[in-house]
């Protein structure tokens, strides 16, 4: 049987089947942090467990931080209390943990993939949905929530209903200024953000194959925005390089054999995908979005659909979501002012994110009415940066690096946009109320961004 | 977990699609580390004027509408993994949410949490809430047992899918991990036959 990249990773992780019912899966990696662990962590000790297999389980605090001042004590006592209990279990369970301060801290998909604890042909999960990100290294990687996040910490399995697979190729060659993250928002805008639920996505093509890792995590950790349990690509060359020599990745002999194995996991020709969709890369261009939710999305000189054009049921939540926007039925939002910029998140806080936004910035000024939040999605890509000297550019044009987080991503922390007024941003969530209540996203590309940011307006890069 | 059992009673009607988990539950009430006290902030940023005043026009602030149902638009439960949503919507009260399309992740964890996910047919749907706007009052059987639901105002019924074993965990109230934790020797098995090197 020819089987799919998905299919050989699934049929190798499968311990047992419920009769009629779910599959038993083994997890490989397990990445926690401290919003959607605690009620598991009480559920063990309410059971009288253990962690079932310590080492594979990975801890980090990223949601709930701050990106400001962060050897001082956290100030908000709620937040601190949350950030604390990870700590205490951590402590009490045996799991390594990457607190605030540590070198290694930072948002738990940044970490994951830069210490080589993300590798091809694992299971990986965390209580975010966002996890698809890992799958940029052919992993199966989705997110779960706290009953399931318990369920592993006491069992290193869960239970799930094998998706459908998918498979989207984006063919030819991406034009300059576009990214994976046009590339995501592109495919959510057409397929929606319900278009591959109840599926698992394989990305593939030349425009894929031509993505640096940074940006395959990119467009995996978009899957999820367009409903997918997650998406995942064939690992190559381009991936292995990445992981060689990273602290958690296989060394000497034991990375001969990794190798090995890692070189069959691609899908077999001929193999079947439950469904199958086709891009040309080279139609993209650079994607805004105009509502509140990843599938409202456009070219940046684009117009938001008229109201005739949406059907039936959709136009109350359509109408709803402009009016949340202040925007109107068939606008363009080319030269519209902005207030806010946020370059970060998992979707686009690592290293190249921070290159591509201070490449544009470099000898510009960053325009007087915005405020600008540049957040870096690790300790690591925070040191990079200094490394490379791009701090220091970057506050030449106006701006101030921040230490790592979610941030404004989900405006846990005191990093919350105000109501009214409008972000871009390069994380992954237009929702009402994501980046504050009232709060207004338009989600973009870093580049996109870093245009935004100069001109204070939305600008075409 | 409580067992399920057949529910007939009002509803409650949201038809809003694409009900995402931020508005559920927003990220700023996520800061909790026990599983309680998530109903009152369920649809915070719908349900409250920023000074804590309920808003009049949101349909759990008008007494008119209540019961153990909540039936949405299309694509209910998008966005993040947060569990959160499913305690909220238990600790409100709800055991039913209906909609003719969930996202996956919000699925599971309300079936963890002992909350039916109904997934009906868009026709029946847009029937459910025209019932509901002409009478309050009106009513919907959901039957796990036999799979179907029903709408007493108009008597059509509809039957629903739903994985067998998560049926039965429903109607015995059993959890996951009862059964994982009885699991063990296998999981064992497995590790020592895992077909890679990790
Ligand atoms: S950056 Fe945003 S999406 Fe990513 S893990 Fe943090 S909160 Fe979730």
């Amino acid at each position: 049987m020819n089987k799919t990249l998905f299919d050989k990773i699934w049929d190798a992780h499968v311990v047992t089947t419920v009769k009629d019912g779910p599959a038993q899966l083994y997890i490989d990696r397990h990445l926690c942090h401290e919003v959607t662990s605690p009620q598991a962590f009480s559920g063990l000790r309410a059971r009288g467990l253990k962690v079932f297999r310590p080492g594979q389980t990975l801890l980090t605090a990223d949601h709930n931080i701050p990106t400001v001042e962060q050897d001082k004590p956290i100030r908000d006592e709620v937040s601190r209390y949350q950030v604390d209990t990870l700590a205490k279990n951590a402590r009490e369970f045996g799991l390594t943990y990457y607190g605030l301060r540590h070198s290694k801290n930072g948002i738990v998909h940044v970490i994951g993939p830069e210490n080589g604890f993300t590798q091809p042909g694992m299971t990986i999960v965390c209580g975010d949905s966002h996890t698809s990100t890992h799958g940029a290294f052919g992993a199966i990687a989705f997110g779960i929530g706290t009953s399931e996040v318990e369920m592993v910490l006491s069992s290193q399995c869960i239970l799930q209903t094998r998706p459908k697979t998918m498979r989207v190729n984006f063919e030819g060659k991406l034009n300059d200024g576009v990214s994976a993250k046009d590339m995501a928002l592109y495919m959510i805008w057409q397929l929606t953000t319900g278009g591959a639920t109840g599926y698992f996505v394989e990305y593939a093509g030349e425009a894929v194959r031509n993505l640096t890792m940074e940006q395959r995590m990119t467009l995996c950790n978009l899957s999820i925005e367009m409903g997918a349990r997650g998406g995942l690509i064939a690992p190559d060359e381009t991936t292995f390089n990445y992981i060689k020599g990273r602290e958690f990745a296989p060394k000497g002999e034991r990375w001969d054999e990794a190798m090995a194995y890692w070189k069959t996991l691609k899908s077999d020709e001929g193999a079947v995908f439950d469904k199958e969709v086709t891009f040309d890369a080279s139609r993209i261009k650079p994607m805004i979005t105009y509502g509140t939710n990843p599938g409202m999305g456009m070219p940046i000189d684009g117009a938001i659909p008229e109201l005739s054009a949406i059907d039936g049921a959709g136009k109350i939540s359509f109408e709803k979501s402009l009016k949340y926007m202040g925007f109107e039925p068939g606008e363009k939002l080319e030269g519209k002012p902005i207030d806010y910029v946020f370059l970060g998140s998992c979707t686009n806080g690592r290293i190249e994110d921070f290159r591509v936004f201070t490449h544009y910035v470099k000898g510009k000024k960053k325009a007087g009415n915005v405020t600008a939040w540049l957040v870096p999605g690790s300790w690591q890509v925070r040191q990079q940066i200094e490394a490379e000297g791009l701090d220091k550019i970057l506050e030449e044009a106006g701006f101030e690096l921040r230490q790592p987080g979610c941030s404004a991503c989900l405006a846990m922390n005191d990093d919350k946009v105000p109501a009214g007024k409008y972000a871009v941003s390069t994380s992954n969530r237009n929702f009402e109320g994501r980046q504050g209540p009232g709060a207004r996203t338009i989600l973009a590309s870093p580049l996109v961004a870093a245009a935004a940011a100069v001109s204070g307006k939305i600008t075409k890069p | 977990m409580e067992k399920f059992k057949t529910i007939t009673s009002t509803y409650v009607p949201l038809p809003i699609e694409n009900v995402d988990t931020d508005q559920i539950i927003p990220a700023r009430f996520l800061k909790a580390t026990t599983r309680e006290g998530f109903g009152d902030n369920l649809f915070a940023d719908w349900r409250y004027e920023k000074s804590g005043e309920p808003k009049a026009d949101f349909v759990l602030n008008n007494p008119v509408y209540s019961g153990e149902i909540l039936v949405a638009g299309k694509n209910f439960g998008s966005g993040s993994s947060r569990e959160h949503a499913a305690w909220a919507i238990a600790g409100y009260g709800f055991k039913v949410v209906v909609s003719s399309f969930f996202a996956d992740i919000f699925r599971n964890n309300a079936l963890n949490n002992g909350i039916l996910p109904v997934v009906v047919s868009e026709k029946f749907l847009g029937e459910l809430f025209e019932s509901v706007g002409r009478d309050p009052q009106a009513t919907v059987t959901v039957n796990l047992e036999e799979q179907f639901i029903g709408n007493n105002q108009t008597g059509n019924r509809e039957p629903f899918d739903i994985n067998p074993y998560k049926k039965e965990c429903l109607l015995k109230g059993l959890d996951d991990i009862d059964f994982l934790l009885s699991n063990k020797e296998k999981i064992e098995a497995y590790e020592k036959n895992r077909p890679y090197v990790y």
